[in-house]
């Protein structure tokens, strides 16, 4: 189901066949089939209820969600055979719709015991405080924050603009070969859409391949994606390129709704 | 059952023996302190202020004053046990241990001494006469009235007007926790803090348990906060392993002072704190912070009440449980608003977090509002690790033990954030993050 008309040039990253999923007994996702590319972004998009935040947790591991039947292939393994730990350290990353909020833990902490965990998990040397803040510097920089939002617990009071922002520090910080953002556009005024919007940009590159899912086409004109597809009571109903976004700016998802889904 | 006429007899022994160098003031305070120890005996779990914490294995028990001559640790023993290089006053099973203790190295008029001592002679004998038990209800509680009855030395902590200090002042009351012949013993650790108006200090109690046998350390402390003073008291429990340990601290406030009053129960068998807080002067601001690590089967009970008897006061009291084992945490969190205490400022929230099926926390706010122009709040939480919490930590990358462990660590660290002294706030972090490992 990727887009049509687009040259198909990276390697399969991500590989989802016939996916369905339930949550406390009720199926919310119900035969969906996506393939993302390195290289490539894609939005995913539909109305409330659609199933796109479940896509993105059920990718990311949320064990509240039970998978019925299909597969996920992430870089040829099976991920849904993965803990969610294991996921995020081969380069899966899900910035959060509803950030978590854990008190007493401060940002920098959390953060570098993130980076750790993962570093550790390829071989790599562990960062102690010093060398982790400076390598933070300037990722900092890039969302438009200074070093207080460090030293404050992880979420904690923070508005839901800043706790979108932190998610966004948070996947600059990790560089994973996955980015799944799970409307993190929501709730974002039009300054922090475009800081947030132009970090995720930025990150960007060849071997590396965002999932966008949002309810709104705003995001789409800052961060211009290769493949919109449109999901709809938990099926990808519709498949294109970017002018699909424009179209459903336009024409809403109620036409979509109205056409069967294909099977 | 209860054998208060031990207690009365051991008195009457102290009373006509080492206890006659007292001024006639205290000595008329010890006879009015027996006498009401006798009225009120050991409390039961009938009464509703000791609903969940049986002191059984204290009224059940014999237990003796040790005798003068105890064997004393060497500072090499205990040093581990302070804060930081400061002023100390120590005192080994409630006697005075000069050659552990250090006086040094502090501005002029400050004290931090045997209580004895300054009730004997210096500044400290008017304020012992104006402080001293004055403040702790001894009248209400069969507990305190015991310690005063035998109030014999202890620790006396004086801030001057105006003195700034940047060291933290340190008290610590060891208990040897070695049975004497004659069974297992008792002290009643007993300090009087005085920070000035106008001062500023960070005062660190330290309770702690050297042996592993069964003791009773039966506490009391009394805090004077003067006018615009700022005072930080932080009081570690690190009680053996089978000491009981029953501990009143009671602090007053005047006008526009700040006192940070920080609990970190780590140890102990069974641990009662009865902290009672009095804004006694308008815009008194006071943080009451608290957290209790407990495993296997250790009990420890808060009962705290917060006395706003002035208008414009803030208090913000936080007190947060880890209860692993078999352990039993016990918070009571009373408000007081008194008619006339307008503009109070209070919030009050108590969580707990159980790290095993057979761990039990019980959580009692209990507001008392007499006043119509308040702002009070109240919250409690009991429960497990939080998995929506765990599942981010996880998404992160981080194991599951490591989430926990994380998450755990925060509860401790939320307490630990509020302790304004560096120095004191790093050495209680280590100790936390020790107890967690």
């Amino acid at each position: 189901m990727t887009g049509q008309g687009k040259r198909e040039t990276g390697n399969v990253l991500l590989e989802v066949r016939d996916l369905h999923a339930t949550v406390e007994g009720r199926e919310i996702l119900r035969g969906i089939d996506l393939t993302v590319r390195t290289g490539e972004v894609h939005a995913i998009m539909g109305p409330n209820g659609s199933g796109k935040s479940t896509l993105a947790q059920v990718l990311a591991g949320h064990p509240a969600y039970a998978v019925t039947a299909g597969q996920v292939r992430y870089e040829g393994k099976d991920l849904l055979a993965m803990a969610p730990e294991a996921r995020a350290r081969e380069g899966v990353f899900l910035a959060f719709q509803y950030p978590v909020a854990i008190r007493g833990i401060t940002n920098a902490y959390f953060l570098r015991s993130a980076v750790n965990a993962i570093r550790k998990h390829r071989g790599e040397e562990e960062l102690g405080p010093v060398e982790f803040m400076d390598e933070l510097e300037e990722k900092l920089k890039a969302i438009g924050w200074d070093s207080s939002y460090l030293t404050r617990p992880v979420n904690d009071g923070f508005s839901g603009g800043e706790k979108k922002r932190n998610e966004i520090l948070q996947l600059a910080v990790l560089d994973p070969r996955l980015a799944i953002l799970d409307e993190t556009d929501s709730g974002l005024d039009i300054d922090a859409l475009k800081t947030v919007a132009h970090t995720v940009d930025k990150l960007r590159r060849p071997d590396n391949a965002t999932v966008l899912v949002t309810h709104y086409y705003r995001i789409l004109t800052h961060i211009r994606p290769d493949f919109v597809h449109v999901l709809a009571d938990g099926r990808i109903v519709k498949s294109g390129g970017k002018e699909l976004a424009l179209e459903l700016e336009e024409k809403g998802y109620d036409w979509l709704r109205e056409a069967a889904p294909v099977a | 059952m209860t054998d208060v006429g031990h207690y009365l007899a051991a008195f009457k022994a102290f009373a006509g023996n080492g206890a006659g160098r007292a001024p006639s003031w205290l000595k008329e305070i010890r006879e009015g302190a027996i006498a009401r120890f006798a009225e009120l005996g050991f409390p039961t779990t009938k009464q509703e202020e000791w609903r969940f914490t049986s002191v059984a294995p204290i009224a059940e028990r014999r237990f003796s004053h040790p005798a003068a001559r105890i064997p004393r640790p060497v500072l090499s023993q205990i040093e581990s046990l302070f804060i930081g290089t400061g002023p100390r006053v120590v005192l080994v099973d409630g006697r005075y241990a000069p050659e552990l203790s250090s006086a040094g190295g502090q501005p002029a008029g400050v004290r931090v001494e045997s209580l004895a001592s300054a009730v004997a002679q210096g500044p400290g004998s008017e304020l012992a006469r104006e402080h001293l038990a004055r403040h702790a209800r001894w009248h209400d509680s069969p507990f305190a009235a015991l310690n005063t009855a035998f109030l014999a030395d202890g620790a006396f902590v004086l801030v001057p007007a105006g003195a700034t200090l940047e060291q933290p002042l340190e008290v610590l009351f060891l208990s040897s926790g070695r049975p004497a012949t004659d069974g297992p013993t008792v002290s009643h650790p007993r300090s009087l803090i005085v920070i000035e108006r106008g001062a500023q200090a960070a005062v660190v109690e330290t309770y702690a348990g050297l042996g592993d046998g069964v003791y009773w350390s039966n506490a009391v402390t009394e805090v004077v906060v003067g006018e615009a003073a700022r005072a930080e008291l932080y009081r570690v429990q690190r009680e053996g392993p089978q000491g009981l340990q029953v501990a009143t601290t009671h602090s007053r406030q005047e006008r526009d002072s700040f006192l940070g009053a920080h609990v970190v129960t780590l140890g102990a068998a069974l641990a009662r704190h009865d902290i009672t807080t009095v804004l006694a002067g308008a815009g008194a601001e006071l943080i009451l912070n608290g957290l209790y690590l407990l495993r296997d089967d250790q009990h420890a009970d808060h009962h705290t009440v917060i006395d706003h008897a002035q208008p414009h006061c803030a208090s913000h009291e936080y007190f947060n449980g880890v209860l692993a084992g078999r352990a039993h945490g016990v918070f009571t969190g009373r408000i007081i608003v008194r008619p006339g205490a307008q503009r109070t400022d209070s919030k009050q929230t108590n969580n707990n977090l159980l790290l095993s099926t057979e761990a039990r926390a019980d959580s009692q706010p209990q507001l008392e509002i007499y006043a119509d122009d308040v702002k009070c709040t109240h919250g409690s939480t009991v429960g497990p690790i939080d998995q929506t919490q765990l599942y981010y930590l996880r998404s992160r990358g981080l194991s599951p033990d490591a989430a926990r462990s994380i998450l755990t660590y925060g509860f401790g660290a939320e307490i630990l954030d509020r302790m304004r002294h560096r120095a004191v706030r790093d050495r209680l972090d280590h100790l936390i993050r020790e107890r967690l490992a």
